[in-house]
């Protein structure tokens, strides 16, 4: 579904990802874990296409197509979500308004049946529900003035609606209290589908005990440098990073 | 990726869907203005002596005066020699049954039907096509309460006491440049007489349209509400796209008497030139509301986004005490457009309370200004005022500048004043393009966010139509 293959990435002058490489098949979910800095937001955003990332080598295949050289909008409509580190505000903008928006003009991208507004409503609360959201977030701008945590779920809940084949969920689990960490994982665990696939961006173990991967992959220095099942991440949360590089000079070595 | 700011600018083409001409015969007086142009324009009004000779003292002040010169307007000179007066549709209709149908059909195409059938639900329409009314809906229903909703013209000829006790109280003959001149010539407009204790039972509305070329329009409101009336008006425009500029000079006068309410919309889509600055309308416009009564509240809401130029300053003077003023404007520029808009809010009674909201966004190479005075005089005991000022920035080659003034002659006052400028940031641009929402709706999207809260001081059937309005005139704003 998804192939990364010897991606170089920079921004500016400043090169991030060094020669990433990664196949993500239907159905499966990869958690990416590596230290601060690393590249990991790097590769969301640059799946997703954010302006300003400038890919210099190295090729990204969704569905055999080339992500790549597809607008962000295009991208979104064929099915890749990147639920954002940092939700942006968007001031007077209705929430409601706004995923009903988002929802249709994927919709008509691809030809599908537009939702009128009662048709979304009801979708909506259903999601909303389900998430143990507070319906009354719908109501307010977009994320404008959400706590942390409400932003994290507010991404959860977009996904949900908006059912992508491939979500990318940057450090999603980062700020949520405990009781909110099970219900985007339970939320999370809900979509999963032999035809979807997920890349979780984490720095905890803890989230992988719910979301549980097939596979996990260390990114360091904007290079995939360990890759393992979901064990891998227990070692690391009892290590720390140093033993992946020392694992990696030993291995260098020898 | 193609939503780099850098690039924001390129292929800047806009539709102005009322851009179209009707084909109808007019009558129109030759262009240039000296006292026999008043007389004979007053003559094909059938208006009375006093009108005439009121006209004639604007006049004579009007040549004493010069035009003013702004800052932040660059601005052709104006021939005033080369513009004509007066132009009308040469049938005059004597009722809505007699109306040209082109005239209708202009109406219906500017999505303001006219005609029994189509007639905007719980709307009284008043469609002024160049110098002339042509049409005032929904007359009868409103006399009954005792509501006068007709042109002004008619106003002068049928109800010339009330006309005569208010016509300038307000705007003065001699205010300023442009309003001594729309006294010595003004075409037609709309009156307005809520009496006493009536609460007007529907929307009013008057549709201004510009048809014939080289014409002017100047176009005279007035308003009153009596003791505990209560009004809600609105103002539509549009003109065709012509390569001339032509000038729009208008002057609008509301009076609330004790405890009356007068809400005042416009939404402004004259001509705004095209992609190069070619064309356009002038739009120098004196609007100005007393809340002569205490307790009294005048709210003018705005969303401007046509004309090449826009000079204009809807403002409230605040007599009465405890009295209310309150002016909610958008004002969005593109292209070549300029706009320098704002309020003046005068406190003279104790207690009394104002309130500016200004949006004002900017694309293209346009200028776009704030302008707005905050006046509390030596009686105004606990006068207060809140000012908020926020502009956006589409592109890299627009301005926006915010002048606040001040004059506080009374201790007690407390005056506030936020501002903010910004730019529509990349983060909520791919934010929202990374959802599926294409950057041109992005913008839309971002931008009717920004105008909420104007927006929904709007009546809601004009908050949508003004929400389109803003999506046409961003069209093209990125490229
Ligand atoms: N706009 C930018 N300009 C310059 N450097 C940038 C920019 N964006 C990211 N970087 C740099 O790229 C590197 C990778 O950043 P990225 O956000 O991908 O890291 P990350 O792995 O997600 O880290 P974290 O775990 O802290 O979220 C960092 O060193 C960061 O400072
Ligand atoms: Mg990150």
């Amino acid at each position: 579904m998804l192939k990364i293959e010897n991606l170089h990435a920079r921004i500016g002058a400043k090169e991030i990802l060094k020669g990433l490489s990664l196949e993500v098949k239907p159905g499966e979910v990869h958690a990416i874990m590596g230290p601060n800095g690393a590249g990991k937001s790097t590769l969301g955003n640059v799946l997703a296409g954010r302006p300003g990332y400038e890919v210099t080598q190295g090729s990204v295949t969704f569905d055999g197509k080339n992500l790549l050289e597809l607008e962000p909008e295009a991208r979104a409509a064929a099915g890749v979500f990147l639920a954002f580190q940092y939700p942006v505000e968007i001031p007077g903008v209705n929430n409601t308004y706004f995923l009903r928006a988002a929802l249709n003009a994927q919709h008509k991208v691809r030809g599908e049946q537009e939702l009128d507004s009662m048709q979304f409503l009801k979708l909506v609360r259903e999601k909303v529900k389900a998430m143990g959201m507070t319906p009354e977030l719908l109501n307010r701008a977009v994320n404008e003035g959400f706590s942390g945590g409400e932003k994290k779920r507010n991404e959860v809940l977009q996904m949900a609606l908006l059912e992508p084949r491939l979500a990318i969920l940057d450090e999603t689990d980062s700020g949520l209290d405990i009781d909110a960490l099970k219900q985007v994982a339970a939320g999370v665990n809900a979509l999963r589908a032999p035809q979807r696939a997920f890349l979780v961006i984490t720095h905890y173990q803890r989230l992988l005990d719910y979301i549980v991967p097939d596979f996990v992959h260390v990114l360091a220095d904007g290079r995939i440098v360990e890759s393992g099942d979901a064990q891998l991440a227990r070692e690391l949360e009892a290590h720390g990073y140093a033993w992946v590089r020392e694992r990696e000079s030993a291995e260098a070595s020898a | 990726m193609s939503s780099q700011p850098e690039e924001l600018q390129a292929a800047l083409s806009r539709r102005y869907g009322a851009g179209f001409v009707t084909d109808i015969e007019t009558d129109s007086l030759p262009p240039g203005l000296n006292e026999d142009t008043i007389h004979a324009l007053s003559a094909r009004k059938e208006e009375p002596e006093w009108m005439t000779e009121w006209r004639l003292a604007a006049y004579r002040h009007w040549l004493t005066m010069r035009q003013p010169n702004w800052a932040h307007i660059k601005l052709r000179p104006i021939d005033f020699q080369a513009i004509s007066y007066y132009a009308a549709p040469k049938n005059k209709p004597k009722s809505l049954d007699e109306v040209d149908p082109k005239l209708l059909e202009t109406y219906d195409k500017l999505g303001v039907p006219l005609h029994e059938r189509a007639k905007l639900a719980g709307v009284a329409v008043d469609a002024v096509f160049d110098s002339v009314s042509v049409a005032t809906t929904a007359r009868e229903q409103l006399a009954k309460v005792g509501v006068i909703f007709c042109s002004m013209s008619e106003a002068v000829r049928e109800h010339g006491e009330l006309v005569r006790k208010y016509l300038g109280s307000v705007v003065p003959q001699g205010d300023n440049f442009f309003a001594a001149l729309n006294s010595a010539v003004f075409s037609d407009g709309s009156f307005v007489f809520i009496p006493k204790g009536v609460r007007c039972p529907m929307e009013l509305s008057t549709y201004f349209r510009i048809n014939a070329g080289h014409t002017g329009q100047f176009e005279r409101t007035l308003i009153i509400a009596e003791e505990d009336a209560v009004v809600s008006y609105l103002e539509g425009c549009t003109a065709p796209m012509r390569d001339d500029n032509q000038l729009h000079a208008a002057v609008v006068e509301l009076v609330a008497l004790e405890r009356a309410s007068i809400k005042y919309s416009t939404v402004q889509n004259w001509y705004p030139g095209d992609e190069n600055g070619k064309g356009g309308i002038y739009n120098f416009v004196t609007k100005r509301g007393e809340c002569r009564g205490d307790d009294s509240r005048i709210t003018w809401t705005q969303v401007e986004t046509g004309s090449a130029i826009t000079w204009k300053y809807p403002s409230c003077v605040l007599r009465g005490d405890r009295s209310v003023g309150e002016f909610h404007s958008v004002a969005l520029t593109h292209h070549y457009q300029q706009a320098d808009t704002g309020t003046k809010m005068v406190h003279i009674g104790r207690d009394t309370k104002s309130k500016i909201v200004s949006k004002g966004i900017s694309a293209g190479k346009s200028q776009n200004s704030y302008r707005g005075l905050v006046k509390v005089e030596k009686g105004a005991e606990g006068a207060r005022n809140h000012t908020r000022c926020d502009s956006i920035l589409i592109g890299k080659q627009c301005g926006s500048h915010t002048f606040p003034y001040m004059e506080i002659k009374n201790p007690t006052a407390i005056v506030e004043h936020e501002a903010t400028t910004s730019k529509i940031s990349d983060d909520q641009m791919f934010y929202c393009r990374s959802r599926g929402i294409s950057e041109e709706d992005a913008v839309s999207l971002i931008v009717d966010g920004f105008c909420k809260q104007v927006f929904r001081e709007l009546p809601m059937e004009f908050a949508v139509e003004a929400k389109k309005l803003l999506e046409v005139s961003l069209e093209g704003a990125i490229g």
